[in-house]
């Protein structure tokens, strides 16, 4: 697969990135030499091989429905860039 | 041309947890704002979320209790997109084997005596978002405001297949699942503040045709009455549509409780590509067959089974099966009026009647009812060895709802003891025909119906207390003369 301009552009739409031209080139460039890596990969025969969703080898870890106390309205709004009242505030969003 | 409506569902469903489901803070309802948040539920770079247990303990109840396959081995996945509400930038879910799989509903539809089985694709884990506010604000400037707090609670979202048809088969299967899941006690089923949430997604066909239409997902519709009214909405704007010539663009609608109509959500329209991933945070979930198991064996017996033995152990009616099983607690407090030696039929009456009357009007639940199930059963007993009659029974329950006293005291404080007595009622009923006399030659000269005037006269003259069968008898063989 070839990465057009329009596909980065696509991705960076989704991702919220302002990209200028020479950017949206370059990425373009660099994610096809990525994907052109992962065509190296099936190469590869991965017939008996299970689909791979994490790289170490563990499961079950949980934790008990116990209360643990917050951090707290002020921490929790300390690095807000603006807040009203007990709220984080931002930009009008409406429906 | 006549038109086949297709409607899926897909239910959120909050579950009762003490805890988030990534982290130990509080999930209670009514907090001060952004008060009940750690690094977790406030998306904090190198924050790590650990799975709540409980949270997988109430997923594999649901999924047994909906007919569902148990995944031996999930993962959890990241949806992305931006929104306000959404600190991580991504919703953690589950995508690629989510925990339970190819369930049913058997639904029940009003004139049809066979039921209707409606498949369910998958139930599957994740987190709610938090609220935003709107106009509410104490601060400056008509911005919107992020509370958090509901950020990180867990939540089921069960996915139907579209085997829905009409408004009505929808209901039905939403009561049937909100049964459900508050009878296991994994959801407190209230829709109004969200515990119980669902959206549909509702498209035409023509009648005969095996394509399905675009479809709509309609969102926001918190109670059983809006469900109905969204999609009928829904239903008859894609007909007039089409019928105009128009076509139907796949697209979030929002339903309006005021107008009873739905809308397009704009904000919602740009395609939805949520870039899914496994989420290396969260390792993979086993679920051993022992654990299944044991979870099965600790399920209480559900809705449908309970209402087969009150119907094949109790004798009662599908219909009073079917009240009395509304809920657990109901069912529970049923069984414990019969076991307390109460008459099936009478205690099941009694609560379809004067107890849920009584609790409907001071707005209690059957958990808090002030008339315990053994107290009932005594009431019972007293009208059937002759100490009180039904009409009175009912003042004295009045009484014991009122101060939670027993029957036998009430009937004491207030001399509500049954008269039978022949000598005393006797006396009575001589004293109405004397006062009575044109009345008394209506019956004699063929004006039967007088006769229930001199029963009301009597009745009223004993306060109720007048034992009717020796009321009946007694005034037949004076009447006659």
């Amino acid at each position: 697969m070839k990465i057009s301009v329009a596909n980065v552009e696509h991705i960076a739409r989704l991702a919220r990135l302002e990209l200028s031209q020479s950017e949206k080139e370059l990425f373009a460039g660099q994610m096809d030499a990525i994907l052109g890596y992962v065509d190296k990969l099936k190469e590869l025969n991965t017939d008996n091989i299970i689909p791979t969703s994490h790289a170490v080898p563990m499961e079950n870890a949980f934790r008990d429905d116990i209360v643990h106390p917050s951090i707290g309205l002020e921490k929790a709004l300390a690095n807000a860039p603006d807040r009203a009242g007990s709220f984080f505030a931002v930009p009008k969003v409406i429906e | 041309m006549r038109y086949q409506p297709v409607i899926g569902l897909e239910v959120h469903v909050q579950l009762l947890t003490d805890t988030k489901i990534f982290c130990g803070c509080s999930t209670t309802f009514g907090a001060e704002p952004n008060s009940h948040t750690c690094p977790v539920c406030l998306g904090m770079p190198g924050a790590l979320p650990v799975l709540n247990k409980k949270v997988v303990e109430f997923a594999i109840k649901a999924g047994l209790s909906t007919n569902c396959s148990i995944t031996p081995r999930s993962i959890f996945a990241r949806k992305n997109y931006f929104y306000p509400d959404l600190p991580k930038g991504y919703q953690i879910s589950q995508f690629e084997d989510p925990i339970c799989q190819w369930g049913w509903l058997d639904i029940k539809i009003e004139g049809q005596d066979e039921p209707k089985r409606i498949h369910i694709t998958r139930i599957h884990m994740e987190e709610d978002a938090g609220k935003l506010v709107h106009g509410e604000l104490s601060g400056p400037g008509d911005g919107s405001g992020v509370d958090l707090n509901r950020a990180c609670t867990p939540l089921l979202e069960v996915v139907s297949e579209p085997d829905i048809r009409s408004s009505d088969e929808a209901v039905s299967y939403l009561k049937q699942l909100h049964q459900i899941v508050t009878w296991l006690g994994i959801c407190d089923g209230n829709m109004e503040e969200g515990s119980f949430r669902c959206d549909a997604n509702v498209s035409v066909m023509p009648v005969g045709s095996d394509t399905f239409g675009t479809r709509a997902e309609i969102k926001n519709v918190n109670s059983f009455k809006f469900v109905k009214q969204a999609i009928d909405y829904e239903i008859q704007r894609q007909i007039d549509l089409i019928e105009d010539g128009g076509t139907i663009v796949q697209e979030t609608r929002l339903f309006d409780p005021n107008s009873g109509t739905t809308r397009s959500m704009r904000s919602k329209e740009e395609a939805h590509d949520y870039r899914y991933f496994p989420d290396p945070d969260l390792v993979p979930l086993v679920i051993s067959e022992e654990w299944v198991e044991s979870t099965r064996k600790g399920l209480p017996e559900l809705p449908e089974q309970r209402q087969q033995r009150f119907m094949t152990d109790l004798g009662l009616p599908l219909y009073d099966a079917e009240v009395l099983t509304a809920s657990r607690a109901q069912a529970d407090y049923f069984e414990a009026g019969v076991a307390a030696g109460g008459n099936a039929k009478a205690v099941g009456n009694w609560i379809m009647g004067e107890i849920t009357r009584s609790l409907n009007d001071s707005g209690a639940s059957i958990e808090a009812c002030p008339v315990t199930p053994a107290q009932l059963a005594e009431l019972l007993k007293l009208i059937d060895n002759g100490t009180i009659s039904g009409k009175i029974a009912k003042t004295v329950f009045e009484g014991m709802f009122r101060t939670g006293k027993d029957a036998a005291a009430i009937v004491e404080e207030q001399g509500l003891v049954q008269v039978s007595d022949s000598s005393a009622i006797e006396g009575i009923i001589d004293e109405i025909m004397a006062a009575n006399a044109g009345q008394v030659e209506e019956y004699r000269g063929g004006k039967e119906k007088v006769f229930g005037f001199f029963v009301g006269q009597v009745m009223r003259a004993s306060k109720g207390k007048a034992n009717p069968s020796v009321v009946n008898e007694l005034l037949l063989n004076k009447l006659k003369g």
